[in-house]
């Protein structure tokens, strides 16, 4: 026995198997996301079950289990859709009672603008005086006419009355601004001026609206007629249709490139149906640029604090209570950290800032209320002790032999500090930035009071002038888990796009690691021999 | 102590009843030195006797160290050097320093050799270029590396980095070059390169070197002081101390009967 462990063996047992357990639960829950996340997007057949009282359903199914305390009993969760006609997305059957099931090869799902997906046949077109059979086929001309008609009212929607209502806004608090000063002839005829071009801008505006209707009026012109598993038939305008598809009739090239299609609008795409459908890139893009904001925050503060406490500050008792207390702000709860940034970088130094640039717009806040920059601050000061620790271990780990190169060539502390000492410890400073934001990008609770919401208007860029705007709402991957998730009206439905959510903020996290990670050896690289 | 000093031709630097202090271990215990100009001055003695400790007083490189205090006076051109007044960066261009290890910048070797003249504010490349090669030369290095000037220092072999430490030292145009055991980490072709190149140097600048290698203090250097304990025993002409030192502790020293 204590030959055994003597050899050393047994030790090395147990930290393998430590290491073997930590890497077995991590494995497990990256395939758990990675399964249910892209999984979410391969179409599956559509099942029809005819049940033993006569009625049929059709569906997707979602779920089978057995029924607890019943032996040989199980039954099936089938996604019936149509939450218009039947109320809800799901319903479970139990699977004595099927009589049958098949797989009819014309079944549809479309899936549409507002309540999720239809499933049925496809009986026709609508016309004044009845039906005008159409195939499958000929669906796809109507849908590509009905894609440009959105996009056209998404474009007068969203570019077009979006710039006339911004600079509204603006005409308006100008006039505000104009009323608080004195009415010199000069300040009255800008008033006059201003005015003229809010009634232009008015003018145009109706101008716009009237498309607007005509536009509307021509999507609402075509309808098909869809027959419903239970015999019911639906009319569904074209307009409410982004996409058809035969699930039972498409080969794997066809699965592949319908999944791809929708993996793209995920990506690309903007949330619908409060964010249970549809895509995520407000959340990609909010997420990222906070993170790129905080990042700019977070490596002045924290490296210009670490180089005082390692290089200046010497090591008395007042240093080290200094160094531990940073260390430990790593362990207060994050959601005080948003606290702190309500208070103070919302409230005071917002609210400063309102009175003092943007008084016309008040009471509506500018900058005293959540906006990009505050939460991006606001996890900043949660993540310096993570760059303070760092970029002090880096300072440490500069050899005192080249510092003394330094000075002994007549350098002074500071030159010694900014051409040998910190381009040295920059590989610790960037491991530690590299932390900080993988810490920022999956922090969620200081968010929800400093700016994130469950749907942002616009980016936090865009094409109005200033072009980027800090003060604005914006969207994050974590945020909108947990929305998705736990908040949405129709959870069940949703659950699978939590999955799905996670796979891309673990792949966003991935993705500015790794630029950082390439920055650091570029970094290096140039530090060293003078060149990219 | 004073019967142990003696002259040397026109001394650069005077060293007057200089002792050190780490907290409260006194490491030199009161040295009355003087350093001839434009020859080669070497200390040994054994390990821990407090050469390194002497000649990072040469300049100020113990300002560094928070326990140090000093008394006595170091004087070189006949101002002393921690007068209040006087400027260590200055200084510090004016007495370059070798490391026993070598520690060149983790930069190529064109900036190794150049950082000191940068730091003067010389921005001009075709100087800075001018005076890279020139060290380089002095230093007997370039041949081997004027292909590769913008590669790392560090991927030179260690008797190389030593002399780029060396041309970046030369490069500042020192007055003194201060060499603490520049051969200990370095093969004996290495060793013979750089005593080469030490005794080519001497034209132009005063050098003091430690060693713990009697042969080499013996074959480069014109005045030898013998230090034990942070005392100078004997400080004389080279060929004196080996061939006929006056005190007993030398004789063992230099014959390997201690130490
Ligand atoms: N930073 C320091 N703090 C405290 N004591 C020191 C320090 N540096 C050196 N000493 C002490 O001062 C004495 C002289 O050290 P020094 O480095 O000058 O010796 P040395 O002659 O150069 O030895 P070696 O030949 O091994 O390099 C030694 O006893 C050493 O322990
Ligand atoms: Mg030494």
């Amino acid at each position: 026995m204590k030959k055994l462990f003597r050899t050393g063996n047994p030790y090395i047992w147990l930290t393998a198997g430590t290491l073997t357990v930590c890497l077995l639960m991590i494995c497990g829950l990256i395939v758990l996301i990675m399964v249910n996340g892209f999984g979410i997007f391969w179409p599956r057949t559509i099942v029809q079950f005819t049940l033993r009282d006569g009625e049929v359903v059709m569906g997707e199914v979602a779920k089978k289990e057995s029924i607890p305390h019943q032996k040989d009993a199980s039954r099936t969760k089938l996604k019936v859709g149509n939450r218009d006609v039947y109320g809800m997305d799901f319903r479970w059957i139990d699977d004595a009672d099927v009589v049958s099931r098949d797989y009819p090869p014309h079944a549809l799902a479309f899936e549409r603008r507002e309540w999720g997906n239809m499933y049925g046949f496809l009986h026709g077109l609508r016309q004044d005086d009845g039906v005008k059979p159409l195939r499958f086929n000929g669906l796809a001309p109507l849908l590509k006419e009905s894609r440009a008609l959105y996009k056209k009212i998404r474009y007068v929607e969203k570019k077009e009355i979006g710039d006339i209502n911004y600079r509204m806004e603006k005409s308006r608090l100008e006039l505000k601004r104009l009323a608080c000063l004195q009415p010199t002839e000069k300040i009255q005829k800008k008033v006059a001026a201003v005015t003229a071009g809010m009634e232009r801008l008015e003018t145009i505006y109706r101008e716009r609206e009237n498309t607007l209707a005509g536009l509307y009026a021509k999507a609402r012109e075509k309808e098909v007629v869809v027959l419903l598993a239970d015999g019911r038939e639906k009319i569904l305008p074209v307009f409410q249709i982004i996409r058809v598809s035969a699930p039972n009739e498409m080969g794997v090239f066809a699965k592949m490139g319908f999944y791809s299609a929708k993996f793209w609008e995920f990506i690309w795409g903007e949330p619908r149906e409060a964010n249970t459908e549809g895509g995520v890139f407000p959340a990609i893009f909010g997420t990222v640029m906070m993170v790129l904001i905080m990042s700019i925050a977070v490596v002045p503060l924290g490296v210009l604090t670490a180089v005082y406490l390692k290089e200046y500050a010497s090591d008395n008792f007042i240093a080290r209570l200094v160094r531990i207390s940073v260390s430990n702000l790593a362990g207060v709860p994050s959601i005080v950290f948003g606290v702190f940034g309500l208070g103070f970088f919302i409230y005071f130094i917002g609210g400063g800032i309102d009175k003092l640039f943007f008084p016309e717009s008040l009471p509506t806040p500018t900058y005293g209320t959540g906006g990009i920059l505050w939460a991006s601050l606001t996890l900043a000061l949660l993540t310096v002790p993570v760059v303070v620790v760092a970029t002090e271990e880096g300072l440490s780990a500069v050899p005192m032999s080249l510092r003394e190169g330094s000075y002994a060539l007549g350098a002074t502390k500071i030159e010694t500090l900014l051409k040998v000492v910190i381009p040295q410890a920059t590989p610790g400073i960037l491991t530690g930035t590299i932390l900080a934001m993988a810490r920022a990008a999956g922090e969620v609770a200081p968010l929800m009071i400093t700016g994130v919401v469950k749907l942002a208007p616009s980016l936090p860029i865009d094409g109005h002038f200033p072009y980027i705007h800090l003060e604005r709402k914006f969207m994050h991957l974590g945020f909108h888990i947990y929305d998705v998730g736990f908040q949405s009206p129709n959870v069940e439905a949703a659950i699978p796009m939590v999955y799905t959510t996670t796979l891309v903020l673990l792949f966003t996290v991935l993705v500015l690691n790794l630029t950082a990670i390439v920055a650091r050896n570029k970094l290096k690289k140039w530090y060293s021999t003078g060149s990219m | 102590m004073e019967n142990k000093k003696i002259k040397v031709p026109e001394p650069i630097v005077n060293i007057i009843d200089l002792a050190l202090y780490y907290g409260k271990m006194k490491a030199l215990k009161g040295i009355n030195l003087d350093v001839s100009r434009k020859k080669i001055t070497s200390f040994i003695g054994p390990s821990g006797c407090g050469k390194s400790t002497l000649i990072r007083c040469l300049n100020r490189l113990n300002d560094l160290i928070e326990s140090v205090t000093i008394e006595g006076s170091i004087r070189i051109d006949g101002k002393d050097i921690y007068d209040p007044a006087i400027d260590v960066t200055e200084l510090r261009r004016r007495v370059g320093m070798v490391f026993q290890k070598p520690n060149p910048f983790p930069k190529t070797i064109y900036e190794n050799v150049i950082y000191g003249p940068r730091i003067v504010g010389i921005g001009k490349k075709g100087v800075l270029d001018e005076i890279c090669e020139k060290a380089l030369k002095k230093a007997a290095l370039w041949e081997e590396v004027k292909d590769r000037l913008h590669t790392n220092a560090l991927d030179l072999s260690g008797g190389q980095q030593q002399r780029i430490c060396i041309a970046r030292a030369i490069a500042m145009e020192p007055e003194i070059i201060l060499l603490d055991e520049p051969c200990s980490a370095l093969d004996p072709i290495a060793t013979a390169k750089i005593e080469d190149m030490l005794v080519e140097l001497k034209r132009d600048y005063t050098v003091i070197i430690v060693t713990h290698n009697m042969q080499q203090a013996a074959r480069i250097s014109d005045f030898t002081g013998f230090f034990m304990l942070g005392e100078l025993v004997e400080f004389n002409v080279t060929t004196e101390i080996f061939t006929n030192p006056r005190e007993k502790q030398t004789e063992d020293y230099i014959t390997g009967r201690f130490g």
